[in-house]
């Protein structure tokens, strides 16, 4: 079970969070101004990367306050966890822990 | 005849508490401190079950959770449990357990004839024989549970409690032998919040069956002073009988504690039976032992057969010699200790060892002691006969091991001990994602690296220290490392007590023993895995047929998927398969552990939430009236709603209709408290209304209310409701009762995620506010009769709301209505709704009044044709699709979902919209969810044009109506569809308006 550093509440466990799906999608200003394919892209399309995923995650049963989380999916190691608004922390140099999940 | 394998002396049992058991209803007597396995072997009872398949007769073969033979039916009745192993039940007087799987008696087995027809039952048997037809599969089952199968379910409710309980710490150990021990003292020492758990009844492990001397003085007085120790140190928490059985992601582990089950059921004074710890740790040091590796030869599952080590513990824990005769069958030279303690207690011993040469330092202390040692043999079968061997019949081995030459000889025997060396207890760590190492020389897996979540250390026999030196030495550094990375300085590891080691000869890696014919031919059966009765043969089916992957191995022969999770067994089934495949082990691999490391009870994981603290019932304020006036009730969100409130006698269709009438006719009043309510301030509350709901707000001015649809971004409606202004930048935003919780969070991500510099605070006030809902000709004045307010439309209109006392009581009154007619929606404190409710339903007398549940308001509301989000609407819908245009603004600018609506398929003609549907026969309800088809065809499929979203028999229209959506549905009204049916049959409908009620 997931550890979360919650950016206001500290590190709590999993099961007081609810998870939102990617992050850093910024709904467009003008959506008129968007051709059908972006409008599309932005409705519904999201990565699904193997590796690296920025997240949104809400501390539903604690501060109910949303923020981002930088976790591999391959390993759930998380490398971050930041408040809305902060810029994407960079990328590790090297992964932690590169196994592959279990079957 | 009691105890007449019981030693005169010696072991960790307490002579003076004698208990009485019962086993396959046969008295018996053990001591305190007894498992019942080892009281059952005190009495000299080998046979305890039939095995799963084949039904043979097995025997106790070990002496802890790797059990895979000795499972028993423990106790009867509501405090029964299947599988229990008997070397892990500790015994209590009076315990009463039976052997499993076998019937009428352990002893004759109608089922035994499946042995004599095993070769119809190789491995994959049930896929294959049992597929064709596939429609009598439901009929095989039935014989299959009866005649393979454990222990019978519990049928009653458990009468035991069982307790939760969450823990954090700086070090957990899991294990507390040897290598544990020290590593809490050193952990301990340095001031950590450690935790120590040992599955056992009693710290010290291995030393618990070991007659070593550490530092001068026996092993057990060295683990009583250590334990002494950690129980002075304030931040540390001993747990015994507690096995960690589950290790997950960030060192977060569960832990079963068996609390009081030692003790029975019937003295477990007010205790919780079993206590699941969920830990925390900072780091956790795995310190779980080994458990020894058989040797597979032919019937080697016979009652009589156990593992050395196993031999050791009841010579040396429990002070039972379960044979007189004792033969050790080994490939190493640790089963030489059992062979010399068993000598010592009197048995008379001999050692058939699989190696051409040994030539050990324990081997030379055996010959000494007169031990006979047959060198470079093997046990090619075994003679049983009423309930254990008799005999071992040895032969000598080829030069390549696989095969047997010269002539049968017969060891007489009543006990066969064997060795295969030792296995590291790897579970916890490759469950905890660590990568497991292959040690060629050892032939075995060893932790190695660790995931980067998981921080932590291994120490002792399951890192491959197999000497008890190695494993203090280990133990007292993995503590202090832990300690140190849990960010305590200046630990240092606790000093190891001075221990004779004795050195240990090599071993010869051979396991599966062959016999006078081929494995898999002619009789005596070669099982690698005796939980789940599955043979080496079958294994080389498994490789015939393809099934070469470990994971498919696993599944074809379910090798390892018993309740044991093939603790004993799994090495022996991969190396079997690396033969077969001519690959060393590690690339044949393993397959991936999973938890639970031993079975967990239902009772444990449950704990206390059951009933009522499973799932909370959420009740209004007005709950106690509605239960004493008969209401029944209906489960809305976590809500209870009442449903119908029935007069004596009265069914729900009439209850309905009658409430239907009554709220047409006179008054009816509803309990909306459960509506979701939302209060939003601040100076851009406006811009969020005009942001989450289609419609403009701009106008709307304080006492005034206003009707919004809410959208996602997908431009389709999620939920609706009555926002109200009750004061600059203050608003009251009410929701579905079951969307007040996805509402609330939907504003609440918005704001915080994408307009986080608005100034708007948003509070769930559902529960601060009870609600009483008067709707009806007669609502004006009944409500007239309670305040001294002018309720006429010009003083009070509609879509409107007032603050004043009704019945003395403070209220704000909304005048807006869900039914259509004159209603008005009061609103007071929670405190006092019952109060209201209860003055209403007094002053309603003269009025008529009928108080009306959910059931009602939803044919109210469908006769005038309103929705319900989230039942008329499935998230495919949009507000055109509803007929609902005219709340989409189409002025006032951007709005979530607004976007969507000029996609193509959202904007394309004939989608599927909200239409009436009257049936041809009037007083005929349409089930919800029917589907509307054309043409209509005798069977399915039908081209579907959509279905009914609700339907009801409505008394004020004189007829049943329904509402639908329908391709197209807009320009369908007039048209006469079909509707199939699920019992096959049909209707016809005529497509309409759905207001049904003007």
């Amino acid at each position: 079970m997931l550890l979360i550093d919650c950016p206001w509440c500290g590190p709590r466990d999993q099961t007081e969070f609810h998870p939102h799906g990617e992050a850093h999608i910024v709904r467009p200003g003008d959506p008129d101004s968007l051709s059908q394919e972006e409008w599309g892209d932005y409705v519904f399309f999201r990565t699904n990367p193997k590796g690296i995923h920025y997240e949104r995650w809400v501390h539903a049963h604690g501060c109910r306050r949303w923020f981002n989380v930088m976790r591999d999916t391959v390993t759930d190691h998380i490398h971050a966890t930041y408040k809305p608004g902060e810029p994407k922390p960079a990328l590790p140099s090297t992964r932690p822990d590169d196994e592959k999940p279990g079957s | 005849m009691t105890q007449i394998h019981r030693l005169p002396r010696g072991g960790r049992i307490n002579r003076d508490t004698p208990l009485q058991f019962r086993y396959d209803n046969r008295e018996y007597q053990g001591y305190e401190g007894d498992t019942l396995a080892s009281a059952l072997l005190a009495n000299g009872v080998h046979l305890v079950g039939r095995s799963f398949k084949y039904h043979r007769p097995r025997g106790i073969y070990s002496a802890g959770s790797e059990e895979p033979n000795a499972l028993v039916q423990l106790e009867s009745g509501a405090h029964t449990e299947p599988n229990r192993r008997a070397t892990e039940v500790e015994l209590y007087d009076g315990l009463c357990a039976a052997s499993q799987n076998c019937w009428p008696s352990v002893k004759f087995d109608l089922g035994a004839v499946s042995s004599g027809v095993s070769r119809l039952l190789p491995a994959g048997f049930y896929y294959k024989t049992f597929m064709w037809p596939a429609s009598f599969w439901m009929t095989y089952e039935k014989f299959i549970r009866k005649a393979a199968g454990l222990g019978r379910s519990p049928e009653e409710i458990d009468p035991d409690h069982y307790d939760k309980l969450h823990a954090h710490c700086d070090v957990l150990v899991v294990g507390a032998g040897p290598a544990g021990l020290q590593a809490a003292l050193s952990a301990g020492r340095s001031g950590a919040r450690v935790i120590l758990a040992d599955e056992k009844p009693e710290f010290g492990g291995s030393l618990l069956s070991d007659p070593a001397v550490l530092g001068g003085r026996p092993a057990a007085e060295w683990v009583d002073a250590v334990v002494a120790e950690l129980g002075d140190l304030p931040e540390v928490t001993l747990l015994t009988r507690t096995t960690v059985t589950g290790y997950y992601d960030y060192n977060f582990l569960v832990a079963n504690e068996r609390v009081s089950e030692h003790l029975g059921p019937r003295n477990r004074g007010g205790q919780p039976k079993e206590r699941l710890w969920k830990i925390r740790a900072r780091q956790v040091v795995l310190a779980t032992g080994a458990i020894e590796r058989p040797l597979v030869f032919a019937d080697n599952d016979r009652p009589g057969i156990m593992l050395a080590g196993a031999l050791r513990t009841y010579i040396n824990r429990f002070a039972v010699l379960p044979g007189r005769r004792v033969g050790v069958l080994t490939n190493n030279d640790s089963a030489y200790l059992a062979a010399l303690e068993a000598a010592d207690a009197g048995a008379d011993v001999e050692v058939i060892d699989v190696r051409k040469d040994p030539d050990g330092a324990l081997v030379a202390k055996a010959r000494d002691a007169g031990i006979g040692i047959r060198q470079d043999s093997t046990v090619a079968g075994v003679r049983y006969r009423g309930g254990r061997i008799r005999a071992a019949a040895v032969m000598k081995l080829s030069d390549s091991g696989s095969d047997v030459r010269g002539r049968r000889d017969t060891v007489h025997c009543d006990l066969l001990a064997v060795s295969g060396g030792w296995n590291p207890t790897v579970h916890l760590f490759s469950q905890g994602k660590g990568k497991l190492r292959y040690l060629e020389d050892q032939h075995c897996f060893v932790p190695g690296a660790r995931s980067a979540n998981n921080p932590g250390h291994e120490a002792g026999a399951c890192k491959a220290a197999w000497t008890l030196p190695a494993c203090l030495a280990r133990g007292a550094e993995a503590g202090a490392a832990a300690a140190r990375d849990a960010g305590f300085g200046g630990v240092v590891a606790a000093d190891s007590p001075a221990v004779d080691e004795v050195p240990e000869g090599g071993m010869r890696p051979l396991w599966i023993l062959p016999t006078d014919h081929p494995v898999g031919r002619g009789p005596g059966k070669h099982f690698h895995e005796l939980h789940n009765d599955s043979t080496v043969a079958d294994i080389a089916l498994a490789a015939r047929e393809g099934f070469v992957s470990v994971e498919h191995l696993k599944r074809y022969t379910t090798t390892g998927m018993g309740t044991d999770q093939g603790k004993t067994s799994n090495l022996n089934a991969l190396s079997v398969m690396a033969d077969i495949r001519g690959l060393p082990v590690p690339e044949v691999g393993v397959t991936t552990f999973r938890p639970p490391f031993t079975p967990l009870t239902f009772g444990a994981i449950v704990g206390h939430d059951r009933r009522e603290l499973f799932l909370q019932k959420r009740k209004t304020p007005m709950h106690p009236w509605h239960e004493t006036n008969g209401a029944m009730f209906e489960d809305v969100g976590d809500w209870k709603r009442p449903y119908y409130f029935p007069l004596p006698g009265e069914s729900m269709h009439d209850a309905v209709q009658r409430e239907c009438r009554a709220a047409r006719t006179a008054v009816g009043m509803l309990d909306a408290s459960t509506l979701g309510k939302i209060d939003i301030r601040g100076k851009d509350a406006l811009r969020l209304l005009n942001m989450v709901y289609t419609n403009a707000w701009d106008t709307l001015r304080p006492g005034r209310c206003r009707y919004g649809l809410m959208l996602n971004e997908h431009g389709m409606v999620f939920d609706d409701g009555v926002t109200t202004c009750l004061g600059e930048h203050h608003y009251h935003m009410t929701t579905t009762t079951g969307g007040a919780a996805r509402v609330m969070n939907w504003l609440e991500e918005w704001l915080q995620t994408e307009w986080p510099s608005w100034e708007v605070y948003c509070t769930s006030v559902t529960e601060q506010w009870a609600v009483a809902t008067l709707t009806g000709p007669g609502a004006r004045d009944l409500l007239s009769s309670l305040c001294d307010r002018p309720l006429d439309d010009d003083a009070f209109p509609f879509m409107s709301m007032q603050a004043f006392p009704v019945a003395g009581i403070p209220a704000r009154v909304f005048r807006i209505s869900f039914t259509g007619d004159i209603a008005f929606e009061i609103n007071v404190r929670a405190r006092h709704g019952l109060a209201l409710w209860e003055t209403l339903i007094d002053a309603g007398k003269k009025h008529a009044l009928c108080p009306y549940g959910t059931e009602t308001m939803h044919v109210l509301r469908a006769e005038k044709g309103f929705i319900i989000a989230g039942q008329d609407t499935d998230g495919t819908v949009t507000p055109m699709d509803l007929g609902m245009d005219w709340i989409v603004s189409k002025k006032k600018g951007d709005f979530l979902g607004r976007r969507s609506h000029a996609r193509t398929d959202t904007a394309r003609e004939g989608r599927k919209q909200l239409v009436g549907l009257l049936t041809e026969d009037p007083v005929f309800v349409l089930p919800e969810g029917t589907h509307v088809v054309e043409p209509l065809r005798d069977s399915p499929p039908m081209n579907m044009l959509g279905h009914v979203t609700s339907s009801y028999m409505s008394p004020n229209v004189g007829r049943s109506i329904a509402m639908a959506l329908i391709k197209d549905g807009f320009n369908r009204k007039g048209e006469t569809l079909s509707v199939s049916l699920m019992d096959g049959g049909s209707h016809r409908v005529t497509v309409t308006d759905p207001v049904f009620l003007s």
